[in-house]
Parts: structure tokens; sequence; C-alpha cells
């Protein structure tokens, strides 16, 4: 079998198919995941920020049954796997696609299974920030607005961009998944190769593609979050 | 001038009710170095924080000018904080913004536009002695570089009144010095008042004109830091005075020997050596059995127990003593022996 799956032969058919087939599929990921992840950080941060200030004792405090209902929603779409979400939006995905199948229809569950997730991690980040910070804008004379903009935001931007990376790496990996129900990118050849039609090498190669990509998503966002940061020490 | 009127502050908490201020009433006065000095949790902060309604009282009104501003609006209070800025033991600098951005943000929240931000900001760093350390960000600064740069930030909106909440307990000795020469710098060329919260002793006595001692959230002594240190009264006080206990009883009790206390108020620190002279002119020799006596601008202030060998040594020191300005001399009264 192993032989027979590395043999001359399957290995010329699996170069032709990753020639013809891959670089659709990278960028059908890379802007699936990117796309996704933009519109969940849309919705995602100023839900965490409303996690963050509308609590009580928080600088815009709002009513603890809204608070509630909220954290309630959140929970319940994070807690949904995302392959049965991807099936239980299909009639939000065709409403806004117009199809359920195809790339661009995985955006709409790929958004809604990130957005709570990302509004979690932006919720941490901000919680970060020094309430001795916050306070000492209040003694300054910021409204609650300028303390989320100029204050909250702007301090917690190193977490904001590490939390990012893991946001899109996060998204990386459900789309990938999304090839069971149509989507497009690697995840669907990795699928209908590897798993459909025992062409494991072409599932490998995806498989590889996938790793290199999360690294370099990785390592970018690491860097960007070194760089934003300017409490570290000894860097102009 | 700041009218505190009976302020009370209590503290909800899920098991009891916590009264951090008990009728507070002080005044401070235009161009006042008002220090406001107490062990921790005495109340300090909350005391501070109801000057400018971080922390709303429960009880009392505090008048700025002959306003009472815990009837204002948030919106209103947020520009009597331009009046009255604040600087914290912690500086609290916005860490990803550098040291000319920090300054320029009490600005930006006025809505003043930015390049005369910038030039305000960049006058307020000279001042204090930072203009090379705009464009730095406050990771690269020292402690004390950190502080002065809080001070121009509180600065930039011409404040008149700058709250201090212990601005030089994180500092070292030679570091506290140079920020309160800063503060003390900025309350005479500009005429700002300050409010000075501290533990330390030290603090008070370098720049103090009026102290309030707050013990368990009641000023339990006020007035002028020579008074008011020279002679404490309240239990806070002279815990506060005589860290190691009160002066005398065990010093008293113990020589068999007559006792004077002499008490400093004032007296002139560079006048003659008072018991060398004693000495010289009366031929009475004295020995100190307990001194703590401090000095502030110059004056003198503390009390000094000596013993003499005999009855009437002690009258004829008593008799010297008491001929030096602002010094007092008494006999210390035995009970035991």
């Amino acid at each position: 079998m192993l032989t027979n799956a590395f043999s001359m032969e399957t290995l010329m058919e699996a170069w032709e198919i990753f020639k013809t087939q891959f670089p659709l599929a990278i960028w059908e990921t890379v802007y699936v995941t990117l796309l996704s992840a933009a519109i969940a950080i849309i919705i995602g941060l100023p839900l965490g920020v409303i996690f963050v200030t509308g609590e009580k004792g928080g600088i815009l405090p709002l009513p603890a049954p809204v608070m509630k209902i909220l954290n309630f929603i959140i929970n319940v779409l994070r807690s949904v796997p995302f392959l049965i979400l991807m099936i239980l939006v299909f009639p939000l995905t065709r409403a806004i696609v117009g199809t359920v199948v195809g790339t661009p229809a995985t955006v709409v569950p790929l958004v809604i299974a990130a957005f709570p997730f990302v509004s979690r991690l932006v919720e941490g980040s901000l919680r970060e920030v020094n309430p001795n910070t916050i306070e000492m804008a209040q003694s300054m004379g910021a409204s609650p607005m300028q303390i989320i903009t100029k204050v909250m935001i702007p301090e917690s931007v190193p977490a904001l961009i590490s939390n990012a990376t893991n946001a899109i790496i996060t998204i990386l990996g459900y789309s990938a998944m999304s090839g069971i129900i149509g989507g497009g990118g690697l995840g669907k050849i990795a699928i209908n190769y590897g798993y459909y039609r025992y062409k494991y090498l072409i599932m490998i190669f995806a498989v590889v593609l996938l790793v290199v990509i999360v690294q370099v998503i990785q390592s970018l966002g690491t860097r960007l979050a070194i760089k934003a940061d300017k409490r570290l020490k000894n860097k102009q | 001038m700041i009218e505190i009127k009976n302020v009370s502050k209590t503290f909800a908490t899920a098991d009891n009710d916590v009264e951090a201020l008990k009728g507070v009433t002080l005044s401070i006065a235009d161009g006042d170095i008002y220090g406001i000095i107490g062990m921790s949790g005495a109340g300090k902060s909350t005391l501070v924080r109801c000057i400018n309604m971080l922390e709303r009282p429960t009880e009392g009104s505090v008048e700025i000018d002959g306003v009472d501003i815990t009837r204002l609006s948030e919106a209103e209070l947020r520009s009597v904080r331009r009046d009255i800025t604040m600087i914290f033991q912690g500086f609290n600098l916005l860490m990803q913004r550098t040291c000319l951005k920090n300054v320029c943000f009490p600005l930006e929240l006025a809505g003043v536009n930015k390049t005369e931000a910038r030039k305000r900001a960049m006058e307020l760093l000279d001042l204090i002695g930072l203009a090379d350390k705009a464009n730095a960000y406050p990771a690269q600064l020292s402690g004390g570089q950190q502080q002065r740069i809080a001070i121009a930030r509180a600065l930039a909106t011409n404040p008149k009144v700058l709250l201090c909440d212990e601005a030089t307990s994180a500092l070292d000795p030679n570091t506290t010095h140079s920020i309160l020469e800063l503060i003390r710098e900025i309350n005479q060329k500009m005429g700002i008042t300050a409010v000075i919260i501290t533990h330390q002793m030290s603090v008070v006595e370098e720049i103090c004109n009026k102290v309030a001692i707050l013990d368990h959230g009641v000023v339990v002594e006020q007035g002028e830091v020579g008074e008011v240190f020279s002679n404490p009264k309240s239990a806070a006080g002279k815990r506060l005075v005589y860290p190691a206990g009160e002066e005398d009883t065990a010093v008293v009790a113990g020589s068999g020997k007559p006792t004077i206390r002499v008490v400093f108020n004032g007296a002139d620190a560079t006048a003659t050596p008072l018991i060398a002279r004693m000495a010289v002119q009366t031929g009475v020799e004295a020995s100190i059995a307990y001194a703590a006596t401090r000095s502030l601008q110059g004056k003198i202030y503390g009390t000094m127990l000596l013993n003499v060998s005999s009855e009437e040594d002690a009258e004829k020191a008593i008799a010297f003593i008491s001929e030096r300005e602002g010094v007092i001399a008494e006999e210390v009264e035995k009970d035991a022996d």
C-alpha cells in the first residue's frame, strides 16, 4: 500500500494535481480566512469592548440583563461544534450568499463561529490594561468613549495583535474543515483526494501547505506584536 | 480654595459597610502645599479622590472656589478635572505612547489642536528637564523620570490644583527629593496649590506648609506643619512623630535624678548650641536622656529630655533655657518614685 502510494506513477500524478489545483486552493484558503477574520474582528471588537466597559463598575455600565443576554448568546455560539454550526446556518448562508456551497458561502459560518471567539479574546486583552491607567484618564477628564479609543484599545495593541494571530489560525483550521460540506481551498483538496480517493500524497501536500501557512501567520503575528509593544526596553 | 466639609464615604461590601471617611472637614488655601498624612488604610487615597470626584462622597460637600462639585454631573466634572489634576504612586503613564504624546494626552482630551498641544507639551518637557526624552517611551525611563513626565502631563491643562497620591512612595530618597523640589518649584512659580498624600513624615517636613493627620477616616490633627509635628496631641500624631514609641516614660522612670523636658517650638536652628552654652554659662551639666527633634525650614521642633544632678541645677537650667525664643523648659513630674 505504502510503496504503491509513493511509486513513481503516483508521484507524477500528485505533482500534476499539485500544479493545477493548489495555486487556486491556496488562494481560496487565504482569502476565506482573512476575509472571515476581518469581518469577525469588525463584529467581535466592539462586543469585546462592551463586555469590559458594560459590566457593573465598568466605565460605561449597561443594564445587567443586557449583559447577561449578550454573554449567553456568545457562550451558546461558542459551544456549537463548527461542523454542526455550518449546517445550522445554511438558511442564513443561502439568504446572504444565495448558495450554501462554494468558497464564498463558507465565509458566513466562519464569521459566525469566529466572532464570539474574537469578542472573548478582545475582552481578555482589554482586561489586561492597568485599571490605574484608566483611573488616570478619568482624573484628566476623559469621557468613556475617549477612554476606550485613546487608552484601552491603544494600550492593549500588542495583546490584540497576538490574539488576532490566534484567531486567524483558528479560522484557518475551520476553513479547512469546511471542505467537507463544499467549501473550497486546501481543506477540500485534502478531504477529496485523501479521504475519498485514498491519494494520501495529495493530502500530505495539502497538510504541509497548511502547516506552512500557519507558520507564516504565526511568525508574522509574533513579530508585529513585539514591534508594536513599546513596553519592551532596549528598543527604539 | 478647597473646602472639604463634613465628608464621609462608606463603601458597601458583601458582608459589611466600610467607613473610609468619617466627617472630614479641611480647608486648603490657594498656594498651599497641603500634606495629608496617615498610615495605610487611614483613608488618605479616598479623601484625595473626593477632591476630584473619582470617588463621590456619601455625605458632605467639596467646594472648589465656592462651587460644590459633589452636585456636578459627570460631563461638568470632566471640565473641573482639567483644573484639578493628579499624579500617582505608579506614575500611570500610557506605555504605548511616547513621552511627548503622554504630555499631549490631556490636551487631546480637551480638544486642543495637535500643533498647539505639541508646542505646549514641549514647553513642559523643557520645564521638567526632559526635553531630550520627547520621543522616548516611558519604559525606557527611570522611575523618577517617569514621575516627571507624569507631572508635566498633569500641568498641561494649566490646573489650579495638583493632587499627589503617594507620588514619591515608589522612589528612592534622592529621587523623592528631586520630585519634591519640582513640586515646590511648580507651586512657587505657577502658584499651583498642591495636595500631598503620603505616609512619609519626611515628605511633609520637606515641602508642606500645612498638614492634616488622618487616622481611621478621621482628621485627628491639622494645622501648620511645625506646630503639629513639634507637639503632636493625638495618638496617631504621636505614632507618626515618635515611631519608636512615646518619648519619656521609661527614661524618666529609670533615672533617679531631676528630669527636664525641653520643647522646641520653632527655635532658630542656626543659633548657638543650647546645651553647651548652658554648661559654660551656668555650670549645669546636663545629660541628654532622650531627643527627638527635627528641623523644618530652618527651625527646630521637637522634644528633648535632660537629666541634671540636683533640683538646684534643674531650676537654673530651666531659667536659662526658657530665655531662648521658641523653647520651653519644664521639669518632668515623676509619679512613681
